[in-house]
């Protein structure tokens, strides 16, 4: 069975952005970027379900820039055998990462897909829905475990109120939510492997797809800033606080 | 123009994160309607149709629509999506699980998590957790909306008079099938409308710990949350987790006990109305929204909370 795994490459979850002063945007220049904490726990799912004798090749897809090969080459250093890099430096919104990956899907007829639930910068949570969409397969969203039976998967399931579990025809969709697993760390001797394993590019144009922006960003500006609290010295005056100047008990 | 929002319910009552996406469609200015896909769910039809401000209620009764389930329910509300210009639901799991779905067979685009409405083809929404906000113009002919309902005041349950009207069920997808669900038992409020929330974070140190945690919520009468950190330690369920992966609350008081103030928790209560931190460590970056901080040790100043907020 071969599974596909899609990356994302972001800036690292423990940078805090900054808005740039013409409103255009976020700077994200000279940051440290990573892979999208929720696109590793879809690698490794994918390595579990190899190493338990599941899967038999795990391909990882990334979209963006050419650095987005970094993120490809962690992907392979952590247990992929082969990564597809869709270059382009258009701004990429998930309808059309949705488009692009399923015309990999289409040349590549995986049996399963593992995508991360959103991306810690655009906090979409799309893409997997849209590409289940697309490509006319089930899906499995916000994924605590994974166990595949027969000719299908049941996905459990994180949801507001507790889990649910769903029994998914394959081939299928999933994506993964925080408690699925702990992706592995990365060793030397497997970061150098990951350099000779096999790394195609291609381009939105080879594959056929129109990846226009259909949302245009008029401006992007700071959150509103709290006014600033004080400390308080004990329980008694946090009670008195709360009774007498929040009154919120 | 007209507005379709896609009540979340569970065929009997309908979940309140509906009335906060009616509320963000009545900003739109034309007619709402309101769509219940379920099975025998007379109940929620019948309740929604008292909600305040919509003209029509939209029934589909069939047994594919029972759980709610993505591939059935996107169907459905793609077969009837060209007779509206907007197409919400809550940006809750239930919203966000299906409604990409159906902007893509539509081929537009999604807008998440809608904090505000500018204008109808413009809204504003949170990216980088809450560190930045948005605002984005779409040109497609259909706007697909989550909604953030925190963001929103929810609209009134009662006092609506809307007509009903049934639509037929599109063809059942039968790719997916549920096999069972386990909710989380409890007797305290929801964490996402609770008045009050009181959340525990790495700092409670373990799940026999967390019942302080949990004490001083019942005290209180609010919902219990808790950090991802507590949430990966294994001290707290996932449906506890608020946060920018977690839910998003913004309660009147919200109390944060042994959490630090990661960017990622902060995304998920910020706009909390008031905000008191209790944390030994005086640095910690949750200090920098708390209305009232209070530096101690937790497992001192908690059980001190409960024996004073006895007192009257």
């Amino acid at each position: 069975m071969k599974i596909l795994v899609a990356v994302k490459r972001v800036v690292d979850f423990n940078v805090k952005v900054r808005v740039k002063s013409d409103n255009s945007g976020v700077e994200t220049a000279n940051l440290k970027m990573s892979m999208n904490p929720f696109d590793e726990i879809a690698v490794e799912e994918a390595i579990k379900l190899k190493e338990a004798g599941s899967a038999t090749e795990i391909v990882a897809v990334s979209m963006g820039p050419a650095a987005c090969q970094e993120t490809l080459r962690s992907a392979m250093a952590m247990g992929a055998d082969r990564a597809i890099l869709v270059q382009t430096d258009v701004e990429l919104q998930p309808l059309a990462v949705a488009k692009l990956l399923h015309a990999i899907l289409k040349k590549e007829n995986p049996q399963l897909v593992i995508l991360g639930k959103q991306a810690i910068d655009d906090d979409s949570n799309q893409t997997g829905q849209m590409l289940a969409a697309l490509a006319n397969l089930p899906q499995g969203t916000f994924a605590s475990k994974v166990k595949l039976s027969g000719d299908g998967v049941e996905v459990t399931r994180e949801i507001d109120g507790g889990l649910e579990t769903v029994a998914l025809k394959l081939p299928a969709i999933i994506t993964t939510d925080l408690r699925l697993n702990t992706p592995r760390y990365v060793t030397l001797p497997n970061i150098m492997k990951a350099k000779k394993k096999p790394l195609e590019t291609m381009t939105p144009e080879s594959l056929g797809v129109d990846v226009k922006p259909r949302l245009k960003t008029l401006k992007v500006q700071e959150p509103p800033k709290r006014k600033p609290g004080a400390k308080v010295a004990d329980v008694k005056e946090l009670v008195a606080k709360l009774r007498s100047e929040a009154k919120v008990i | 123009m007209a507005a379709l929002v896609i009540a979340e319910h569970d065929n009997r009552l309908i979940r309140s994160g509906t009335l906060n996406a009616v509320s963000a469609a009545t900003k739109l200015g034309g007619e709402v309607h309101v769509l219940v896909a379920g099975h025998q769910c007379g109940a929620a039809a019948a309740a929604a149709k008292q909600i305040a401000g919509i003209a029509k209620v939209r029934v589909a009764d069939a047994p594919q629509y029972k759980d709610g389930l993505a591939e059935s329910l996107a169907a459905l509300v793609v077969s009837i999506a060209k007779e509206y210009t907007h197409i919400l639901t809550p940006a809750t799991t239930f919203g966000k699980n299906f409604l990409p779905r159906v902007a893509a067979l539509l081929d537009v685009a999604q807008i998440s998590d809608v904090v505000a409405v500018e204008n109808p083809d413009t809204f504003v929404r949170p990216i980088y957790a809450g560190n930045a906000m948005a605002t984005v113009q779409s040109s497609d002919r259909i706007k697909v909306i989550t909604v953030r309902t925190t963001a929103f005041d929810a609209a009134a349950a009662s006092g609506g008079s809307a007509t009903v009207e049934p639509v037929a069920p599109a063809a059942d997808a039968a790719q997916s099938k549920m096999l069972g669900q386990e909710l989380t038992k409890s007797e305290r409020p929801e964490l996402a409308g609770a008045k009050i929330v009181v959340s525990g974070g790495r700092g409670v140190g373990s799940a026999e710990n967390f019942k302080l945690v949990g004490q001083l919520a019942d005290k209180m009468g609010a919902a219990l949350g808790a950090s991802r950190a507590a949430v990966d330690a294994g001290f707290a369920p996932n449906d506890y987790q608020v946060g920018q992966t977690g839910k998003i609350v913004a309660p009147d008081l919200y109390v944060a006990v042994g959490i630090s103030g990661a960017i990622q928790h902060l995304a998920g209560m910020k706009d909390s109305r008031v905000i008191v931190a209790i944390n030994k460590d005086a640095d910690a970056p949750i200090f920098q929204v708390a209305d009232y901080g209070l530096v101690a040790d937790l497992f001192q100043a908690v059980p001190e909370l409960i024996s004073e907020l006895d007192k009257k």
